[in-house]
Order: structure tokens, then sequence, then C-alpha cells
């Protein structure tokens, strides 16, 4: 096997993680963090956002560049499966301006979930935009809040226009159980999108 | 007398030096690029003149003496991750790492076992 122990005389042997990108996407509020938060071992993660786009290239000597950033904070979520294969959650923002982020986290990707909220079922339009583009396999999460209107999933499927094979299930983001559901649909549509034949 | 920048910093403020400080004002690491999921490995190489390094870099290399991935130093040590690849790329010139890709993990690209792997982890959380 590929994955044998460290050596003793901490000699590291070369050793690459299978490691899982998974994007979590939706509008602010929607409960990323709370997801995150109920399945994994939820971590700081900050990264950074451009505030300019002016002076690129301009100046640019040896990698020093003018440009501006400011740190922005991350959903991030680790879940160890076995030694040598870990999920990682991600969760941004969905608004367009976050878009620079989610280009590299899309890079390499197995999958994502859409977190929508059935009062602001539109916040979930660009992700699911994006996803659709990019031709990286999804499912719909309706995360049910006390007090909204519980709609059917086949409204929302309408209201989003999504195909009758892509998942959407209900989900309380609070919950462990239900957000390891959320992620298990996720790598079941994921088996299913790469192999049709695949009985569900 | 504080002066005007200083007085609203608390410790809720995090960390006083601000992040390119860090990497001498450089926003992109040399190099060849790599992803967040890279695993970064300490080769144990001795360097004869470290003094290229700050405390940083070596907060960097000690978590990599276990074979670790980008995005999990970036959130060890706390700092953005953008910074923590300009310090990953300077060790990496010096020698002392090593960067390897990830294991193609897209969908139309991972090994069906290994999905059902992910499918038998997950159900037994």
């Amino acid at each position: 096997m590929a994955y044998g122990g460290y050596e003793a005389s901490g000699a590291v042997a070369a050793r690459r993680h299978r490691a899982i990108k998974i994007l979590l996407a939706g509008g602010f509020g929607v409960g990323k963090t709370t997801l995150v938060g109920a399945v994994s071992e939820i971590r700081p993660l900050r990264t950074e956002e451009p505030l300019t786009e002016s002076s690129k290239h301009v100046d640019s000597t040896a990698g020093v560049e003018r440009k501006t950033t400011t740190t922005v904070a991350m959903d991030f979520g680790r879940i160890t499966l076995r030694e040598d294969l870990v999920l990682y959650l991600f969760g941004t923002p969905g608004q367009e301006r976050f878009w620079f982020m989610w280009d590299e986290l899309a890079l390499g990707a197995l999958g994502a979930v859409v977190l929508a909220d059935t009062r602001r079922l539109a916040d979930c339009f660009p992700a699911i935009d994006y996803f659709e583009r990019r031709d990286i396999p999804f499912i719909v999460a309706l995360n049910v809040f006390e007090g909204s209107r519980r709609y059917s999933v086949e409204e929302v499927r309408t209201a989003l226009d999504l195909d009758p094979s892509l998942p959407i299930i209900l989900c309380d983001a609070r919950s462990k159980e239900s957000a390891k559901e959320v992620l298990i649909t996720l790598i079941e549509h994921v088996l299913y999108v790469t192999d049709p034949a695949v009985s569900r | 007398m504080p002066s005007n920048e200083d007085w609203w910093l608390d410790e809720e403020a995090g960390p006083v030096v601000r992040p390119y400080q860090l990497t001498q004002g450089r926003t992109r690491a040399s190099g060849e690029a790599f992803d967040m999921v890279a695993t970064v490995i300490a080769t144990q190489a001795r360097i004869a003149d470290p003094g290229g390094l700050g405390p940083e870099h070596f907060s960097v290399l000690h978590l990599a003496q276990i074979p670790t991935t980008v995005v999990d130093i970036a959130s060890d040590v706390e700092l953005p991750l953008g910074v923590v690849r300009i310090l990953l790329a300077d060790l990496r010139e010096f020698g002392l790492v090593t960067i390897e890709a990830p294991i193609p993990m897209k969908a139309h690209q991972v090994d069906r076992d290994t999905l059902r792997e992910v499918l038998h982890g997950l159900r037994g959380l």
C-alpha cells in the first residue's frame, strides 16, 4: 500500500492524502456555518479579497504588487474518514463578489451543496448557475427554519427550474444526522451522475 | 499618546502585524502554483543560512513535519491562505519542503471505490 506509516527515524515517507473538496454555497444567513459545524470540526480559515483590479501588471517587480487585499473568513470544516481520506468542506458567501474565491475552490472539487432558505430562494440562483456552467455535480438542501412556510420539494424544483434527477432534500443544518444526510445525498448523486446505470 | 491608528485596537482586532508584512508585501507565491489541498512535506534538509526566513516560516515548517495540506497549515497558523502560500513557496525554494499535487478528486476523476469509502465513512460518523 502506498499509504504506509511514518518511519520511526522521522524521515517521512512521501504520502498524499486523498483530499475531497466539497463546496457549500448559499446566501448570507442561510446556515452554512451551522451545517459545517454540525458535521465537522469547524476551523478558522481566512483568505484574501482583492479590493482593486487596477495596478495589475503595473509596477510589478518580483511578485511585489500594489494590489490591496482584505481578509475574508470562510467556513472550513474537515472530516477525517480514514487516515488518508479526508473531506474538506468549504462554505463561502454566495454573492457574486465572492466568485474569485469560488473559482479556486471549484478547482478539483468533487461536488457542491447549495443550501437554500425557502423564504429567499432567489439567493441560490447564482450558485446554481455557477455549478451548472462548470459541470460540478450539486444537490439542493433546503434548510428548514422555524416559522418558514414548508414548500414541497416539487414546488421548489419548479421555482428553481431543476432537473427531476437533481436531488432536493429538506435539512436541519443544526443536526449532525441531517448534515450527514446532506453529504451522503451529494456523494450518492456524484455516483449517479458519473454512472447513470447505477440504481440509486 | 497613542496615534489614531492604535486607539481602536483590542484583542478582537487580531494580529497587529498586517498579513502581507510577513511576506515583504508580496501577494503572489514564487514558483509553480499549487492547490490548496496539495500535501506539504518537510524534507528535513538543513540550510546554512536561514536568515531569509521569519518565525512564521518556521511555524509553517514545523507543521509540515507530518504531511499536511496547505489549507490545514493555513488554518493551524491562522494566517490567510495567500500568505501561507507565499511562505510555503519560500520554503520550497530553500529546499525545506516539497509540495505534492493532490490526487485528482473531481467527480469524473475519482474512482468509485473511493466514493463508496466516503459513503461508508459518512454513515459511520
